[in-house]
Parts: C-alpha cells; sequence; structure tokens
C-alpha cells in the first residue's frame, strides 16, 4: 500500500512552505497581506533549497523528459500525470533492478544548476539558512539525551559517527561536525557533495567530514554503520519508504537513534500547500503537490516501527510568517520531525 | 585608569588622544595559553600570524565585559579570544588601592546589569571596593513648578540602582577574565586596519588550509595593529567607543547629532553621608549628584560649552557655591505644592507611586571638591547597523547617548550578553560564529 502512495513527486516538497499561508488566512488585513506575500514568497524557495537534499528520485509517474535544468529554481514544473503504459513498464523494470537507487537525471541536473547557491545564506536558500538552527537545536537535545552528552559542551557529539543521508551542500553536516560528531554526508547529486566538500574544507572544523555520492542502499552493502542516522526532509521523494526505513535501520547500530523530518499528509497540510497555494493565490501551477505522497506520523511510525526503530518523539516545526522564523511546536500537522532508537 | 580616562573623554579628541598616546607603551604583555578546549585555534597558524575566535578591539568595561562573561559560559569558555586596547594596564592585575579618592568617572548600574555581572561572577570582587546603592531619587526643575520622587519600595526593590566607578566596573571584569579558562591574547597596540573578503568559497583549495588561505577565502578578518602585529579572527567585536575606528572600517554608518553641550564631572564631599541620587534640570541643562559612596558624591553637570569652561576654570570654592547653588535656590524657587502628578493621572497608573506624595527634599550641601573638574562634550550617535560580515558593535560604537539617564553603559552591558549568548547558541547550534548575521537571527529567537 505505501509503494501506491510512495510514487513522489520531488516538487511536492514546496509543501513545506505553506504554512504560512495557514497564518495568512487568519490574518486577513489588506494592509498586512502584500507584506506576507513578500515573506511568503521568500519562504516558497525553501522548497527548493530542500530539494536538491533529496538522493532518493524516483519520478516513476512522469514523462523522462520535461525537466529543463536550466530552469530557475522559482519555475516549478507542473508535473504532467499521463502514465502510458510503456512508462510504467519501463519504471517497473527500473524498479525493480535499482533497489540501490534509481535517480531522475533530469531532477539531478536542474539541482546542480542551483547548488552554486547553498551556501549563500542571504541567497535563495535563505529560508533553508532560517529553517536550520530549528532543527539543529531538535537534532541536539535529542541526541544529547539518547547519548547520555553534555548538552552544555561546545562539542558534546565528540566521538559520535552521524551520517546524514541527503546531505545536499552540507549545512546540516557542518554543524554536526562542529558539534565534534564524525560525520558522513552522502548525496546522490555528485554537484552537491563535490559543493559540500569545497566549503568544508574551508573551515579546519569541518574539514574531517566524509562526503560521498552515494546512496543508502549502498552504504548498507558495503556494511557501513552509525551511531546515529538522519535523513531530513529525504522521505517524501524516495520511491518506497518502507525500503528507505529498512536501510536507515541497517545503518543504525543496535539502540542507534535515527531522525527524519518530512511533511504531514494532513488537512491542514493540504490546505495550506495545495488549496491556498495553487488555487487562491496561485503562487504554484494547480497539480505541483501530490498530497497523497506525504506520509501521515501514524505512517511513518508504522513504518518505522516494521523497521524496527521505535518512535520516540515527535516535534513540528511552524513558520510565523510576522517574524519570518520557524520554531520548534506540538503542532506536528504540517511539517514535523521524528527521533526514534533502533531495536536491539 | 588612563584608559578608562580615555574612554570617558572618548569625545573629547585633544584630551584623550593625548592620554592615548601616552598611555600606549612598549611592555607588551602577552598570554598565549593553549589547552586543549580548542583544537583548532593557533593551530593553522602560519608565521607570526595568529587566529584567534573571537578579537574584541577595545578592553574597556564593556569590551572587558563580553569577555568576562564568554568566560563565563560553558559553551564558549573553550574560545581563544584577543583582546586589542593599547592600556598598559589591562594586561595585570588590576589592584585598586583602599581609601582612594573616588574618581570622577563613574557609572550608575541598573539592577539588570547588576545581575549580569553577577552572572559572570564579577559583582562579588564589585563588593570589595567601593560603591554606592541607592533607593531614592528625587528629579525637579528650576522653574519651581514640580518635581517628582522615586522609591526604590514603590516597585517592592531594595534599590534603584548603584554607583560604581569606571575603573572598579573594570578592573572586576578583568579579574574575572584572567581568573578564567579563557584562551585569552591582549594585544597592547590599536587597530590600524581591517580586511575582510566575501566568502569566496570554491576556487583555489588547499589540502590544509591555513590561516592565509582561510582570509583569502573569506572566512577570517585581518585585523592589523599599530605594532605591526596581524592578527586574524573568526569575529571582530568593536567595542572602541563612539569614535570606533572598527565601525568605520567595517564602512557601518551612523546617524547623530552633537549636542551643543559640554559636561562637567568631579567628585564631590558632603558633611553627610547621600543616599539619594538627585537630578535637576537647570536652564542649560540638567545638574545631576549621585552618591558614591562614603560621604562623597559624583557631579555630572551639562552646561553650554562655554559656560562649562567658565565652571572648569572658576576657583574651587566658587564652583563649590555654583554648585550648591544649582542644587538649590539658583534659578529658580523650590517647587512649593507636592507633586500633582499623582493626583491628575491617578485613575491611568492606579496611584501606585506613593513616593509621588512626599515632600520635596533639598540636597545635602557640598563642602569640598575632591577631583579635578573634567569636561568632556556630548553627542548622540547611532550606528545603522550593529552587525556586518564577521563585525559585530557592542556598546559607544554601535550606540552613543546622552548621560542624562544613565542608560550609556547599562546599554553597553546589555550588549555584551546579548552577543555571548548569541555566539554560546550559535556555538550549540554548530554556527560559524563568524556569521554575525546568523548570530543576530538566533538572538531573536
Amino acid at each position: 500500500t505505501f509503494s501506491a502512495s510512495a510514487a513522489k513527486n520531488p516538487t511536492s516538497l514546496t509543501a513545506v512552505c505553506y504554512t504560512p499561508t495557514r497564518h495568512l488566512f487568519l490574518i486577513i488585513s489588506q494592509s498586512l497581506l502584500m507584506n506576507q506575500m513578500q515573506r511568503i514568497l521568500s519562504a516558497r524557495r525553501l522548497s527548493h533549497s530542500i530539494i536538491p537534499q533529496s538522493c532518493f528520485l524516483h519520478r516513476r509517474w512522469f514523462a523522462t523528459s520535461e525537466t529543463d535544468a536550466s530552469s530557475p529554481p522559482l519555475m516549478l514544473r507542473r508535473p504532467q500525470k499521463i502514465q502510458t503504459l510503456e512508462d510504467k513498464a519501463s519504471n517497473k523494470s527500473r524498479s525493480t533492478a535499482s533497489t540501490t537507487s534509481s535517480l531522475n537525471e533530469q531532477e539531478l541536473a536542474k539541482f546542480s544548476a542551483i547548488a552554486d547557491t547553498w551556501w549563500h545564506s542571504e541567497g535563495p536558500f535563505k529560508p533553508l539558512h532560517l529553517m536550520n538552527p530549528t532543527r539543529l537545536a531538535f537534532i541536539r537535545s535529542t541526541l544529547c539525551r539518547h547519548f547520555s552528552k553534555d548538552p552544555s559542551s561546545a562539542r558534546p557529539f565528540e566521538g559520535l559517527r552521524l551520517i546524514d543521508v541527503g546531505c545536499g551542500g552540507g549545512l546540516l553536516s557542518e554543524p554536526l561536525a562542529r558539534m565534534g560528531a564524525t560525520v558522513t554526508g552522502i548525496d546522490a547529486v555528485d554537484k552537491n557533495v563535490k559543493i559540500a566538500r569545497l566549503h568544508a574544507d574551508m573551515d579546519p572544523m569541518t574539514s574531517k567530514i566524509e562526503y560521498q555520492c552515494t546512496t543508502a542502499e549502498k552504504l548498507v552493502d558495503e556494511g557501513r554503520t552509525f551511531d546515529a542516522v538522519l535523513a531530513l526532509e529525504v522521505i517524501e521523494h524516495v520511491a518506497n519508504p518502507a525500503e528507505f526505513c529498512n536501510s536507515l535501520s541497517a545503518l543504525t547500530i543496535p539502540n542507534g537513534a535515527t531522525i527524519l523530518s518530512t511533511i504531514n499528509r494532513s488537512m491542514r497540510a493540504y490546505a495550506s500547500a495545495i488549496v491556498a497555494a495553487e488555487y487562491i493565490l496561485q503562487w504554484l501551477p494547480k497539480g505541483t503537490h501530490e498530497w497523497s505522497s506525504f506520509l501521515t506520523t501514524e505512517e511513518l511510525t508504522m513504518i518505522l516501527q516494521r523497521a524496527s526503530i521505535d518512535v520516540k518523539e515527535m516535534a513540528g516545526f511552524v513558520y510565523n510568517p510576522i517574524t519570518g522564523r520557524w520554531l520548534l511546536s506540538d503542532d506536528i500537522s504540517v511539517n514535523f520531525i521524528a527521533y526514534g532508537t533502533k531495536k536491539e | 585608569m588612563n584608559r578608562v580616562l580615555a574612554r570617558q573623554l572618548r569625545t573629547n579628541v585633544c584630551g584623550s588622544k593625548h592620554i592615548f598616546q601616552r598611555a600606549c607603551s612598549t611592555h607588551v604583555t602577552r598570554k598565549v595559553s593553549s589547552t586543549a578546549g580548542s583544537n583548532e585555534s593557533n593551530a593553522n597558524s602560519t608565521g607570526d600570524s595568529p587566529q584567534h575566535d573571537i578579537a574584541i578591539v577595545g578592553g574597556g568595561m564593556v569590551g572587558i565585559a563580553l569577555a568576562a562573561s564568554l568566560a563565563s559560559k560553558p559553551l564558549t569558555k573553550h574560545l581563544n579570544v584577543a583582546i586589542i586596547d593599547n592600556n598598559p594596564l589591562l594586561g595585570r592585575k588590576n589592584i585598586i588601592e583602599k581609601g582612594h579618592l573616588p574618581d570622577p568617572r563613574v557609572s550608575t548600574v541598573t539592577p539588570a546589569t547588576i545581575s549580569f555581572l553577577k552572572d559572570i561572577g564579577a559583582w562579588k570582587y564589585i563588593e570589595e571596593q567601593r560603591h554606592a546603592y541607592f533607593d531614592k531619587m528625587q528629579v525637579w526643575d528650576y522653574t519651581g513648578l514640580g518635581y517628582t520622587r522615586y522609591n526604590a519600595k514603590d516597585v517592592d526593590q531594595d534599590i534603584l540602582g548603584c554607583v560604581v566607578e569606571n575603573k572598579v566596573l573594570q578592573s572586576s571584569q578583568l579579574s574575572c577574565v584572567q581568573e578564567s579558562d579563557l584562551q585569552k591574547t591582549i594585544y597592547p597596540a590599536r587597530l590600524n586596519s581591517m580586511d575582510m573578503l566575501p566568502s569566496s568559497s570554491l576556487t583555489g583549495l588547499g589540502e590544509v588550509p591555513s590561516t592565509a588561505d582561510l582570509f583569502m577565502r573569506g572566512r577570517l578578518a585581518k585585523l592589523e595593529l599599530s605594532d605591526g602585529n596581524n592578527v586574524y579572527a573568526k569575529l571582530v567585536v568593536g567595542a572602541d567607543g563612539s569614535k570606533s575606528r572598527v565601525r568605520e572600517l567595517a564602512g557601518i554608518k551612523t546617524t547623530g547629532w552633537n549636542y551643543s553641550q559640554n559636561a562637567i564631572i568631579c567628585t564631590v564631599e558632603h558633611t553627610v553621608e547621600n543616599f539619594t541620587a538627585w537630578q535637576r534640570f537647570l536652564p542649560n541643562g540638567p545638574i545631576a549628584l549621585l552618591p558614591v559612596g562614603d560621604k562623597f558624591s559624583n557631579i555630572v553637570w551639562t552646561m553650554d560649552p562655554t559656560e562649562a569652561s567658565d565652571r572648569r576654570s572658576m576657583s574651587e570654592d566658587d564652583f563649590i557655591k555654583a554648585v550648591n547653588d544649582a542644587l538649590d535656590y539658583g534659578y529658580g524657587p523650590h517647587p512649593e505644592i507636592t507633586s500633582s502628578g499623582g493626583s491628575s493621572l491617578s485613575w491611568l497608573t492606579g496611584d501606585v507611586n506613593i513616593s509621588a506624595k512626599e515632600r520635596f527634599e533639598t540636597p545635602p550641601k557640598v563642602v569640598k571638591l575632591s577631583s579635578e573638574r573634567m569636561m568632556f562634550p556630548l553627542s548622540l550617535r547611532h550606528a545603522k547597523d550593529y552587525v556586518s560580515n564577521r563585525v559585530a558593535l557592542v556598546g559607544d560604537s554601535a550606540h552613543t547617548v546622552h548621560p542624562l539617564a544613565g542608560q550609556g553603559v547599562n546599554l553597553g552591558f546589555a550588549d555584551a550578553s546579548a552577543l555571548s549568548r548569541a555566539i554560546a547558541e550559535g556555538i550549540a547550534l554548530g554556527t560559524d560564529i563568524g556569521e554575525v548575521r546568523m548570530l543576530a537571527w538566533i538572538l531573536t529567537l
């Protein structure tokens, strides 16, 4: 049943940014509207900033010649939901042949085109740079608790081996390395890995990060294991979340920690990501989002459970359009992050 | 002490420049300690270019407060900090002999500042020195139309503030820094120039980047000092006063103006001890009488520049007479009526200000001048931005204000507190601490 909902549209990630619209409707004030539009439009770019992190892109539903690498990041293409029998057949063969990981080449090309801007904190990925501390705060506090590390230490993760699956430009890997961890970052996009490498080498604190252009599945085959496995905003891009979780589980040592974040398949996410953004405000072409492809918290908990990972904690990320900031909250109805432990 | 003097007189170019030059000695007090805490600092230095996490330019009250605050936090105490200041006293243990006459350069610290100083461990040193808590204030003006009184009890506090000599504030914090594990290097020099390149990440990669490499890639700021040393740091903090060189070199613009007023400061003596802060508004500016402990008080008298020069050069007896006059019947009568503010606005304020109904009092008479009279011009200056690429401004370099409300250095301490908190948060979240905009963002969380 998961494979049915697993046909992922990478662009569906744009939903990440639509939390603001929810707030927008709460504040139906003409005077605020323009201001909010600005903020939300900039927040929208978040989606693109996250996309390159995905390293498991299976766009089996789409024709393969659609994406244009030179298209600017904000111009999301409208997915064509036309599926021919041939496509189906070829997809089938591809997916069976590719338990390793089959990637959509056009998507890779698109990401490479925008990868250069990864590290401009005032650039198009600014919203992601802004969201990053919020994610890191959650990761830091949960891993400190899990591994009984001193949270008041400058380098609490000293001695821990962490893997950042879908590392992108290294936005998560570098802070983790500064916190003392031995970090491996993997991404299926070669250019991302190169950028991450170049950037990490500029600071002695991060130059020891191991970056690889590979996939979780390949590392499982190599028999690699880690104390903690992180896959943020990745699972919504994978063809088979259950298999993906199995790989994450296999990479985690017994009693190790696994952290995932994604978008909930809730009415709120639907309202903000699809109704508001596509139909009312028309920021995106209609049909951009594949709401059905999101996982609910319950579904994610279940597939992690099946992969021998007990979910211990969940938290939501809420975007405040007034301050332009992301905050951790109990509200897991749109964006959420989950922390679990691997069973012995 | 010269340094403190220089800070206080920072806007007085002639006076302070002269003192600066004199204070710039060739005696180099450099302490480089390297503990295992920071595995990178100084590790990659090539040749004679030391690399620090943070370079604080200006070792005055606010700059030292930042260092002391960093030293007191578990997340930041491992940092490698450079303090760049040409005051030769900075490197030594400052012992202020007991029984000295109070210095005219004093600060009124607020309860918020006191709690900050307690947090960083400096307050215990201050309590060993002369300091004067006050719990009452009286403010009135020369027209005799009204006055107001404040009492700490009105707001369920024990004190309204505490007057401390600047050199006591500074040396107490310096003691904290010296006793801490913070890796600190004091460079007794002035800042000549500052360079930082834009973050040009992706070109010319070496295998193990040297300090120069890191500078070339915009990961470090380079400071050239007056003694010929080059210092590299991830973050440069401008704590160098209202004429901040760091602010100038960073190209941060300011807005503001000069008040056509000078302030005269001095220490005076009474026959009884003073426990109240007094302030009277005169036609040309306010005069304040602040308790500094024992039977001493501090005078801050604002007036127009020509009047100020006259009052500074007049005989001591005439000056004391002028002060007593200004605090009593000079320029106008005592307020006759009890303050009406309470009654007419009581429906608004809930009549909480019980002290407003207290009788007007006359300040204690000044009997003796106990220090030289110092004069400095007043101005307002506000930096348009407190941060730029790898630069943060604190204290007077970010905002210079009129002394009448006694807020100047309190704002500076608040800056030091906020910046050290942001740096700690940044380290907790694995940020490059030179990414000041990220720190600024974290600060507002």
